[in-house]
């Protein structure tokens, strides 16, 4: 395979006109030849940037330079080190913003490809059978995990590792957290990615029971007190969504991204054996410019649904990634950028026949540095739709902070917790992921879970 | 798995069952819910907890075949499973949280359309065991349709009992039977209605202009249950509640009966087709080993 070491080797996707109208993956990811092909481009640098870049430190030239000798036993045994979730994270990590911003061969040509690399070595160890080893000795000591996500599921699986006793509870009926309901299959399969991770921390012998909601089932108080647990990691992430407050709202085809993508990820509804309902629309307007507004785009264009995505600031504000706006705009999504719903409106039936929006422009920059939308007087226009995704945002949900005595949460409702060992203001309990930073990403509740796993052990060694 | 442990047929198809399920029995409380699926493709079916024995670690569900799914669920039978089973969820009713003393002070009617009277046995069963003595009134269209008449018998202090042609008891619906108590000189201080939306919606408008505080039991269309959806959300007042973890009990007076009943008829149209399919024989659940 002939290497051009300024661009990286493109990776195969389904063709857009195809993949708009199937849940199949769109990207195909790496074959051996072509990720051999790849490694080559990596200068095995002596002072690796790229690891600075991610969360976790993966040891990123060091598990490059196996998949260069085809040794896919040793590149995953290298990634194992720092990552419980490596096909879910070379999927659905910034990589543009973290690693491969970071990558030497970025500053003349194309950042080496390690997402796309991580990838090929977490799906092709998993087809070869290989699996993380369970702990040898155990410690006789029982940890409870609360959540499934990717900041409960790295936890859990490093405590067992380390020989404890652990068992996650799980809301909802599948394990996974946002990876089962919210990120859609298009973008990480459920059966062969999401549940092979799943299966691979139950394989170091930690239990997942489903269906059990702590603070209504039962407390963190009777976890530690009658039910034998030594220390509990919360990971239950920020699932609470958000409405913007405008007339109409609660007309009938207006949904939060995290009930739409509920119904299409976690319930099927896409499928029709599956007996979940779900309103495709006929034109849909996503409201917002996140990662989880593109998931909601995108899955109402694979319903058949013509879709907008109307957002008040402009395209270089969009937080999504770069790929997923990409993909989307490739799809046929339709931009409606610098714009702000004033009202939805609601017809007889109780609705949506339309959403008003105004125009915007970019004034001085806010805090938060980026430059601050206002309205440009007199600008209001009519979009017409019939079904309105409302995607603003999640925040922690109450239930476990308001059923815990001395669980303290900060006003964003983020439970408070030390970082760098997810201690919270209860002894015994450790938190980390969106539960702790309000909505963020996998490899950074991975990384959270991972050093609460160390801060328990700690605690439980003492 | 959650095992059917017994099945019983009340009437009007509805249906009751009691459900292996000892993490939720020994939890939940007199207004809780619980979310039934029944299998791999199920949908999440909200139902009330309408009794519990902690001892046998159970959890009693009535519920009435109204679609695709409650009549896919009458068809299983004791000894099989449901695969999740998930509670309790939402809050303990207001009432069984109020202090003993001050709740005995209070003269509560309880008023139950439907199906909606096996939510209301095990709160009426509560103040019983605690001493609070409750009046009850349930309304049926006929007579043949009424349930758990004999249950509530035991635990209410007076049970009324309006059938809407006159075949039992008093002629006319709840409301007219609620002015037919205060003709008869009675009063209270709180109703709780619990039943069709439509009639809490009219027992509530009853209610407010006699001045009485009125509780209803909301049942939106849910899908998490646990508030990571927003699907159940409900106007009452100027504020935005989700049902599902803010009540599902709310103030009367307060919700906008309106839109929820609009909001409630949503999938019509998709749910009219899954019932169609389920009754062409499409989608049984094949656990019996006998499909038809
Ligand atoms: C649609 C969407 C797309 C996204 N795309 C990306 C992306 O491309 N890249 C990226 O890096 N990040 C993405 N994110 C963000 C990322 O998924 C989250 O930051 C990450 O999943 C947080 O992990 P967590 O373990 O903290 O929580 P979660 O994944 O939210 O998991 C929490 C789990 O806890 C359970 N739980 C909650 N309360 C309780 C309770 N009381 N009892 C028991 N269990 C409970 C929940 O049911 C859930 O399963 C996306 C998020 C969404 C919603
Ligand atoms: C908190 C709560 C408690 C409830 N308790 C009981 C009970 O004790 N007994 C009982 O018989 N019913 C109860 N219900 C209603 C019950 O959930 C619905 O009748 C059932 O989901 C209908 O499903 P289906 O597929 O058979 O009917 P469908 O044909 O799908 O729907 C018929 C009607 O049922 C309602 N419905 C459908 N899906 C849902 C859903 N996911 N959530 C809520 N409502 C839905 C809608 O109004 C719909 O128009 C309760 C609902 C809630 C929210
Ligand atoms: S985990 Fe994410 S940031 Fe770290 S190397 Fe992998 S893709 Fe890059
Ligand atoms: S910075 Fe780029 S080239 Fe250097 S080790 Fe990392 S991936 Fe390889
Ligand atoms: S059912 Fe999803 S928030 Fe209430
Ligand atoms: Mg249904």
């Amino acid at each position: 395979m002939e290497v051009d070491v300024m661009k990286r080797i493109p990776v195969r996707e389904q063709d857009p006109k195809v993949r708009a109208t199937n849940f199949d993956e769109v990207c195909l990811g790496y074959n051996k030849e072509e990720a051999m092909a790849e490694a080559t481009r990596c200068l095995q640098c002596k002072n690796p940037r790229c690891v600075q870049g991610c969360p976790v430190n993966i040891d990123i030239p060091g598990f490059i330079k196996e998949v260069g000798e085809d040794n896919v036993a040793g590149a995953y045994k290298v990634i194992s080190k720092y990552s419980a979730l490596p096909a879910v994270c070379g999927r659905v990590c910034p990589q543009e913003s973290q690693c491969e911003s970071m990558c030497v061969r970025g500053i003349k040509g194309d950042a080496v490809s390690i997402g796309k690399l991580e990838r090929y070595v977490a799906d092709t160890a998993r087809e070869q059978g290989i699996k993380p080893e369970p702990a040898t000795e155990k410690k006789g000591k029982k940890v409870a995990v609360i959540g499934s996500g990717p900041a409960g599921l790295t936890c859990a699986g490093d405590l067992a590792k380390l020989g404890y006793d652990v068992t996650i509870f799980e809301a909802l009926h599948k394990a996974g957290g946002v990876l089962s309901y919210g990120i859609p299959e298009f973008r990480l399969p459920k059966d062969r990615v999401v549940a092979a991770e799943v299966e691979n921390v139950k394989a170091l012998g930690v239990k997942i029971e489903t269906n059990v909601v702590i603070g209504k089932a039962t407390t963190i108080d009777e976890l530690l007190n009658d039910e034998g647990f030594d220390a509990v990691f919360v990971g239950s992430g920020a699932g609470l969504p958000r409405f913007m407050g405008i007339p109409g709202e609660n007309a009938n085809g207006v949904f939060s991204a995290n009930e739409y993508l509920t119904r299409s990820n976690l319930m099927k509804a896409f499928d029709d054996k599956y007996d979940t309902p779900i309103i495709a629309g006929k034109k849909v307007a996503v409201v917002g410019g996140g990662n989880v507004a593109m998931d909601a785009a995108r899955t109402a264009l694979r319903l058949g649904a013509e879709v907008h995505i109307v957002y008040r600031r402009s395209e270089e504000e969009l937080p999504a990634r770069v790929e997923e706006v990409h993909h989307a705009k490739e799809e046929g999504i339709v931009f409606d950028l610098l714009t702000n719903p004033t009202e939805i409106l609601v017809d007889e039936n109780g609705s949506v026949k339309g959403m008003t929006c105004i125009r915007m422009e970019l004034g001085e920059p806010d805090e938060s540095g980026r430059r601050r939308p206002v309205e440009i007087a007199g600008s209001e226009f009519t979009l017409d739709v019939d079904t309105v995704i409302m995607s603003l945002g999640t925040s922690p949900n109450p239930l476990i902070s308001s059923t815990t005595k001395g669980l303290e949460i900060n006003k964003r409702k983020c439970i408070i917790a030390e970082e760098e060992n997810g201690q919270t203001t209860k002894e015994g309990v450790y938190a980390g992921g969106d539960a702790v930073t309000g909505a963020a990403t996998v490899i950074l509740a991975m990384g959270a879970g991972k050093a609460a796993a160390k801060g328990i052990d700690e605690f439980l060694s003492k | 798995m959650f095992k059917i442990l017994k099945k019983e047929y009340l009437a009007n198809n509805i249906w009751l069952m009691d459900i292996e399920a000892p993490r939720v029995a020994k939890h939940c409380q007199p207004g809780q819910f619980v979310i039934v699926k029944m299998d791999e493709e199920g949908e999440r079916i909200p139902l009330t907890v309408c009794d519990y024995d902690r001892e046998k670690g159970t959890v009693t569900i009535v519920f009435q075949t109204v679609g695709a799914s409650t009549m896919e669920m009458a068809e299983y039978e004791v000894g099989e499973s449901f695969e999740d089973f998930v509670g309790p969820l939402g809050c303990p009713s207001e009432l069984i949280e109020m202090p003993l003393d001050e709740l005995k002070k209070e003269k509560i009617l309880f008023v139950c359309g439907g199906v909606g009277t096996a939510p209301v046995y095990p709160q009426v069963k509560w103040m019983k065991e605690h001493g609070v003595d409750v009046d009850v009134i349930i309304g049926a269209r006929t007579k043949d349709i009424l349930i758990l008449e004999d249950e509530m018998r035991k635990v209410a202090a007076n049970l009324y009992i309006a059938t809407d042609d006159g075949s039992y008891e008093f002629k006319g619906n709840g409301c007219d039977k609620i002015k037919d108590l205060y003709a008869q000189g009675k009063s209270y201080t709180k109703v709780v209605a619990i039943g069709p939306m439509i009639m809490m919606k009219f027992v509530c408008l009853l209610t407010k202009e006699m001045n009485i505080p009125t509780i209803v039991s909301m049942n939106p269309i849910m899908v998490d249950g646990t508030g990571m959806c927003g699907a159940c959300r409900l106007q009452v007042g100027d504020e935005i509640k989700f049902a599902c973890v803010d009540g599902p009990e709310f103030d009367g007076h307060l919700v906008d009966f309106d839109q929820a009943m609009k909001r409630q008829a949503m999938y019509k149209t998709e749910e009219g087709r899954a019932k169609l399919k389920f009754e062409e024989g499409d989608t049984h659940h094949g656990g019996c080993g006998q499909c038809h």
